[in-house]
């Protein structure tokens, strides 16, 4: 009975065996970090699909949030000898010694999204990441040009204090105006990259800049803060979009929504797909040997209201954003 | 089938697991896959030792997951800001932990509270503690470290019986033998099996209390140590919600939740099935991995409903389990 009761535990253990290794020319395995945030999980459900167009077969590991997680998942991949790995790395320190086994065992490792510490450079191939400053300076000058010669107040809603890509992206802004005299930020303050936040900080800038009149444009670090900040604007009675100007980043999937309803003007586009570029430097690196250069920096592409964002909106809405 | 002790079923889902997996994926049955269950899954076995010795007293230990994360922040902070000697370090990091465990174990005996609940404050406290120290992760460069973490006993096969492995068994065997052969672990059972009978039979209660507490924290301490070697960092939030796989780990293993029965050799087992759901799970690479966690959580409902059936065979009595024998 008892032992009955037991292999029936072991076949539910046995039934997610179910499915088939599928042969592929290649088989990569990626160590994602985890689903922690909308952007995260489109660009797991981006990879994939990346994969299945080059007819990759893509090993996906969940970590959890967890290095522990993360460094299993890279020695078995090792163990499997797959051709190479894809790692998001949860921290920058501390992947030193399974890199080397990695390193040893000839299997290419290539870093997704962000970067890990200056020590252990040579054992990786390359990282895809985006350039944050770029981000910041392609919103600051798609702003300056649609702007043209006349005065323009700008408020700014920042991301999490101290956070290095708010920082970065108020640099890169930064650079970009000014080189422009007529542009100026009156105001700049925290939204926490949320929603409600964005909202709660835009309210108090339309009181201070007496009911927003003084204000032609809102810079936000990300695109939700702008979804919460065209909320305050509407109820304010201005209207975003005509009156107001906004550029955002990131290009979720509900600041498209706002563009197809005239609310929003630009978004730069922080791309999910950091594995198209990686699968593309291991196939020539394979094929050739091609080496490519430590560091491949991923579009920063500018998308406004002109670029039909309905349509945008509708192949962006299934990734999981 | 009454005479099956849950170990060896333990062992038998072990290897009949492993067997499908084999099956499947024939690259798992190396020496190489083996020797990452033992690395990969180290401090997971050093610190379910400890909780082997506290679940037979009839206790538990909430607060081991963060005492791996304090440890690993504390050494990284000691080596790398405050100038200390790894080993220096390493003392300094066992006798806190050490002390840590006495003080639990004496406020539960002393103000006869319920282990749950001081336990489950030392996991605050411990991991507040840790944050206090460093919210970043903290990158240890000791030349000690890579030395340790690059050691490796090379198996035929392409495996390696790593460092961190190598003091994991040890500490495995260390704890069987403590267990089995020692007063001290037979008094650990004899404290499962009932306190108030322990006392009357001379044992020393509190002093056994304290002691196990200690045992543990100690034991969660040195797999802080192993931690922070498998990653060459310390980081606060490292090990966060340890402590349930580590009783998940020890209950498959085939000891009473309830106390006065177990095994160290069960717990092994355990943290080897464990291990084995996650390697299967990276290898097959198109399961989400919460699959883990679900394939745990119906393993941990088997055994503790194959344990409940145990006890309840072993109350029943003696005449009318010889009637159901023949």
């Amino acid at each position: 009975m008892i032992l009955k009761a037991l292999f029936a535990a072991s076949a539910t253990a046995a039934l997610l065996l179910a499915l088939p290794a599928n042969a592929a020319e290649l088989t990569i395995g990626f160590s994602q970090i985890g689903s922690e945030s909308g952007w995260r999980a489109a660009e797991t459900s981006v990879s994939k699909q990346e994969a299945t167009k080059r007819k990759v077969n893509l090993k996906i590991a969940d970590a959890q949030q967890k290095q522990e997680n993360q460094i299993k998942a890279i020695r078995s991949f090792i163990a499997q000898n797959v051709d190479a790995i894809f790692l998001a790395p949860v921290v920058s320190t501390g992947w030193d010694s399974v890199l080397k086994e990695a390193k040893e065992a000839k299997i290419p490792v290539v870093l997704l999204d962000r970067d890990i510490d200056p020590s252990g450079k040579e054992l990786y191939l390359t990282a895809v990441t985006s350039d944050s400053v770029h981000e910041g300076e392609v919103a600051g000058d798609w702003l300056a040009k649609t702007v043209g010669g006349k005065a323009c107040n700008i408020v700014e809603l920042q991301g999490t204090v101290g956070a290095s890509v708010a920082a970065n992206r108020k640099k890169g802004f930064d650079t970009a105006i000014a080189k422009h005299a007529n542009l100026k930020v009156v105001r700049s303050q925290t939204g926490d990259f949320t929603r409600a936040k964005g909202k709660e900080v835009m309210e108090s800038f339309i009181k201070a800049e007496g009911g927003g009149k003084s204000i032609c444009a809102v810079y936000a670090h990300n695109d939700d803060m702008m979804v919460g900040a065209i909320q305050a604007m509407k109820e304010a009675g201005l209207k975003p979009g005509k009156e107001v100007l906004t550029v955002s980043i990131d290009a979720v999937p509900d600041i498209f929504k706002a563009m197809v309803a005239g609310e929003a003007n630009a978004t730069v586009e922080l791309t999910p797909n950091m594995a198209g570029p990686a699968l593309d430097a291991i196939a020539a690196f394979k094929d050739k040997g091609t080496v490519p250069p430590k560091w491949i920096q991923t579009d920063s592409k500018l998308y406004t209201a002109t670029d039909d964002p309905q349509k945008i909106y509708d192949s962006k809405k299934g990734l999981g954003y | 089938m009454k005479g099956l002790p849950p170990v060896l079923i333990t062992a038998v889902v072990l290897v009949a697991g492993f067997a499908l997996c084999a099956v499947q994926f024939p690259n798992i049955a190396s020496t190489r896959v083996v020797g990452n269950l033992l690395t990969d899954n180290a401090f997971l076995g050093i610190v379910a030792t400890g909780m082997t010795f506290v679940i037979i007293s009839g206790g538990i230990d909430l607060s081991v997951g963060s005492v791996i994360g304090f440890t690993t922040v504390f050494v990284a902070l000691a080596i790398e800001r405050w100038g200390m000697p790894p080993l220096v370090a390493f003392v300094a990091i066992l006798a806190l932990s050490a002390a840590f465990g006495a003080a639990m174990g004496a406020v539960i005996h002393v103000f006869d509270l319920p282990p749950f609940i001081v336990t489950l404050a030392g996991m605050f406290l411990a991991r507040g503690a840790s944050f206090l120290l460093s919210t970043q992760s903290v990158p240890i460069t000791a030349p000690v470290y890579s030395t340790v973490s690059d050691f490796a006993l090379r198996l035929p096969g392409g495996g390696r019986l790593t460092a961190v492995a190598i003091i994991m068994l040890t500490i495995v065997i260390g704890g069987a033998l403590l267990l089995k052969l020692t007063r001290f672990g037979a008094n650990v059972y004899a404290l499962g099996g009932s306190r108030a009978t322990a006392s009357l039979m001379g044992v020393a209660v509190g002093r056994m209390t304290v002691k196990i507490y200690m045992l543990s924290s100690l034991l969660a301490g040195i797999a802080g140590i192993v931690f922070s070697f498998y990653t060459s960092a310390g980081y606060s939030l490292s090990a966060v919600g340890v402590e349930l796989d580590t009783i998940a780990a020890v209950v498959i293993g085939g000891t009473l939740l309830t106390g006065g029965q177990g095994s160290v050799i069960g717990t092994f087992f355990g943290v080897l099935i464990q291990g084995m759901i996650q390697t299967y799970i990276n290898f097959d690479g198109t399961l989400s991995s919460w699959w883990t966690k679900i394939a745990t959580g119906v393993l941990l409902f088997a055994f503790i409903v194959l344990q409940q059936g145990l006890v309840a065979l072993a109350r029943r009595p003696v005449v009318k389990r010889a009637g159901a024998v023949s």
